[in-house]
């Protein structure tokens, strides 16, 4: 949405004005507004709706597209035409020899479930196309019985389904750069996204194959060009992994592994190897590029953790956000994502005033363990400039950092990396808003 | 797990699919072989475990990096360029911190050179370099960080024993956090 794109003026109520404030610079009791609320019945006794830009009425028509047949229905339904700028951004259009991003435009979006379309996605070679007949998966090494199924075979195992969110160790890492990276949210937290997935409990075929003792991780691999490999503790593969065949209801998107993919939820997205052909049951790691490499934080010790695993708790506000702006004071719902890989959202709060007084914010049914939960808040702007942010706390206590407390646990940054800049560092920090006395909408560091 | 029972009793005798020696299930799958499962069987234990056959030289390797063109991406003698460099590198530390993390500065093991080097590279022929290319592309990597001589062969036994100047450099957060 460009800068100065109002698409935010239908949601003003100036009725507002009048809700109990529940934090500072107009954070409001939102069951005032929906509902049973005070304010919305009053507003009905009286009878007289108010146009908050003051125009008259013009009288109705019939649309020319109420005057005549539509178009035939397509086989495959595409979004409205309208839609059109609701898309990706790149980072590698032209397939050059590196790595392919593709960020979630959370600005453009509600709910929590993210279309398939457009799941966020990195790939080091290209989204890699396997024919489904061909494609073979095998799991061995420490296993009674190694054994080889075509994805016909793993379709006829019980299911499950599941939804979890998706996140790239790579997400948000703008956040570290030193001057607040001028960009949306898209581009700032693109790399994570929620989808509903089914397939076949991992635990399920290594039951079957035979896990001999011996065995503590296994080696996940690829089909794709790098033949991508990473190396996971047994004990989350005996517990919530899945091999996942279906994406949102249909087989996976070819950039999200078709036809098969390993599911890890909660952990790091490159564990979740995409177009799975091999697991192997081994004593210890196999030290993969992505696991010492990539993926490996630098603290301010000098020291990197190594083997990070679950994301740990984050959410931002996706509306308002750069590039949504505000054309007058009045009422505007603040909405956003939170997650967490170590399980539900507890509470989101969101504050106002840069972090000087904060209000739990509605957490919208339902709330699943390691899955998006949108949260909502009710907000009466004044016209003065204020910080906009939000603070998750998931169920196991953790609380989401400020960029403080990041940065000095991992040591100061140095330099402001380009947007696209890779920088492997697990930043769940609190983001920060800016909104001027003009309704326009800033990253800024608070 | 009643819905699996079932499945063990309805399906898998019926088919004729079991496979005696694992524990309950339908087994849709079909036992495979170290003969069959050998050409993707490529993992490299940091302790070497898995290294083919086979060896190579620093000077092999220039060539080799010369012939497939990898300058193109990672620039003259592994300098720099759009796949990133292999030389280089400044210190971790919190007083004087250049976090770029390359192979002479931060990468552990040795093994994941040549690992990486065989499933990934050339990035638009991966899989195609013979097990001696890769020995000496890993070789050449190593001599120009400085990390072995320029006369070192790196081969199955001597790969594992490099020591990695950042060998120490990492804690595991697992189990921790899990």
């Amino acid at each position: 949405m460009p800068i100065g794109e109002d698409i935010m003026s239908t949601r003003r109520n100036r009725r507002g004005d009048s809700a109990p404030q529940v934090a500072g610079n107009g954070l409001i009791d939102r069951r005032t507004l929906i509902g049973r609320g005070a304010l919305i019945a009053g507003a009905m006794t009286t009878g007289v709706p108010t146009s908050p830009t003051g125009a008259a009425a013009e009288p109705l028509t019939n649309g020319p597209w109420s005057l005549a047949p539509g178009v035939p229905i397509p086989p495959y339904g595409q979004p409205s035409k309208f839609e059109k700028k609701v898309v990706r951004t790149l980072s590698n259009p032209n397939l050059e020899p590196r790595g392919s991003a593709a960020r979630t435009p959370h600005h453009l979006l509600d709910g929590t479930i993210t279309p398939n379309g457009l799941h966020f996605v990195i790939a080091r070679g290209g989204e890699t196309t396997v024919d489904p007949d061909q494609h073979r998966f095998v799991i061995h090494g420490l296993v009674k019985q190694p054994m080889e199924y075509t994805l016909d075979a793993l379709h006829r195992y019980p299911m499950v389904s599941r939804v979890t969110f998706l996140e790239c160790g790579g997400n948000s890492a703008p956040l570290y750069s030193k001057q607040p990276l001028q960009a949306s949210v898209q581009a700032i937290h693109g790399l994570s996204s929620c989808a509903e997935w089914s397939g076949v409990l991992l635990s399920t075929l290594l039951d079957e194959a035979g896990v001999d003792p011996k065995a503590k991780w296994l080696i996940a691999e690829g089909a794709d060009l790098p033949t991508m490999n990473r190396s996971i503790p047994l004990g989350k593969a005996m517990d919530d992994a899945m091999i996942a065949l279906y994406q949102n209801g249909e087989a996976l998107n070819p950039s999200n592994g078709y036809p098969m993919r390993l599911l890890l939820p909660g952990y790091e997205g490159n564990m979740n190897v995409k177009w799975l052909r091999r697991i192997k049951l081994v004593e210890s790691p196999v030290m993969a590029i992505n696991e010492t490499k990539q993926y490996t934080i630098l603290l301010a010790s000098g020291k990197a953790w190594q083997f990070y695993f679950p994301q740990e708790v984050k959410s931002f506000i996706t509306r308002p956000s750069p590039g949504l702006n505000m054309a007058s004071p009045g009422y505007y719902e603040i909405s956003g994502v939170a997650y967490s890989g170590n399980g539900r959202i507890s509470k989101v709060e969101v504050s106002a005033d840069g972090g000087k007084s904060w209000a739990p914010a509605a957490l919208q049914a339902p709330v699943l363990s390691k899955a998006f939960t949108r949260f909502r808040m009710a907000w009466n702007w004044d016209g003065r400039p204020v910080i906009l942010q939000s603070r998750a706390t998931d169920e196991a206590g953790n609380v989401q950092p400020t960029r403080d407390a990041l940065i000095a646990e991992r040591g100061p940054p140095r330099g402001t990396p380009n947007v696209a800049a890779f920088t492997m560092e697990h930043f769940n920090a609190i983001t920060s808003w800016g909104v001027d006395a003009k309704g326009e909408v800033s990253h800024v560091y608070a | 797990m009643c819905m699996r029972k079932l499945c063990a009793i309805a399906l898998g005798l019926g088919l004729g699919l079991g496979v005696a020696s694992a524990a309950d299930g339908p087994h849709f799958g079909r036992p495979i072989g170290p003969a069959d499962l050998a050409p993707w069987d490529i993992s490299i234990a940091p302790d070497g475990v898995g290294l083919p056959p086979g060896g190579g030289t620093p000077a092999q390797g220039a060539a080799v990096y010369a012939d497939h063109g990898c300058a193109a991406c990672h620039g003259d003698k592994g300098g720099g360029g759009p796949g990133g460099a292999l030389v280089g590198g400044g210190p971790l530390n919190p007083t004087d911190r250049d976090p770029v993390k390359l192979i002479g500065n931060y990468w552990p093991y040795a093994t994941t050179i040549f690992d990486f080097v065989r499933r990934a590279m050339p990035w638009q022929q991966p899989k195609t370099l013979t097990d001696n290319e890769v020995y000496a592309l890993t070789a050449y990597v190593l001599a120009i960080n400085k990390i072995i001589g320029e006369e070192d062969v790196m081969n199955a036994q001597t790969l594992p024993q490099v020591k990695m100047p950042n060998r120490d450099g990492f804690v595991s957060r697992y189990p921790d956090k899990h």
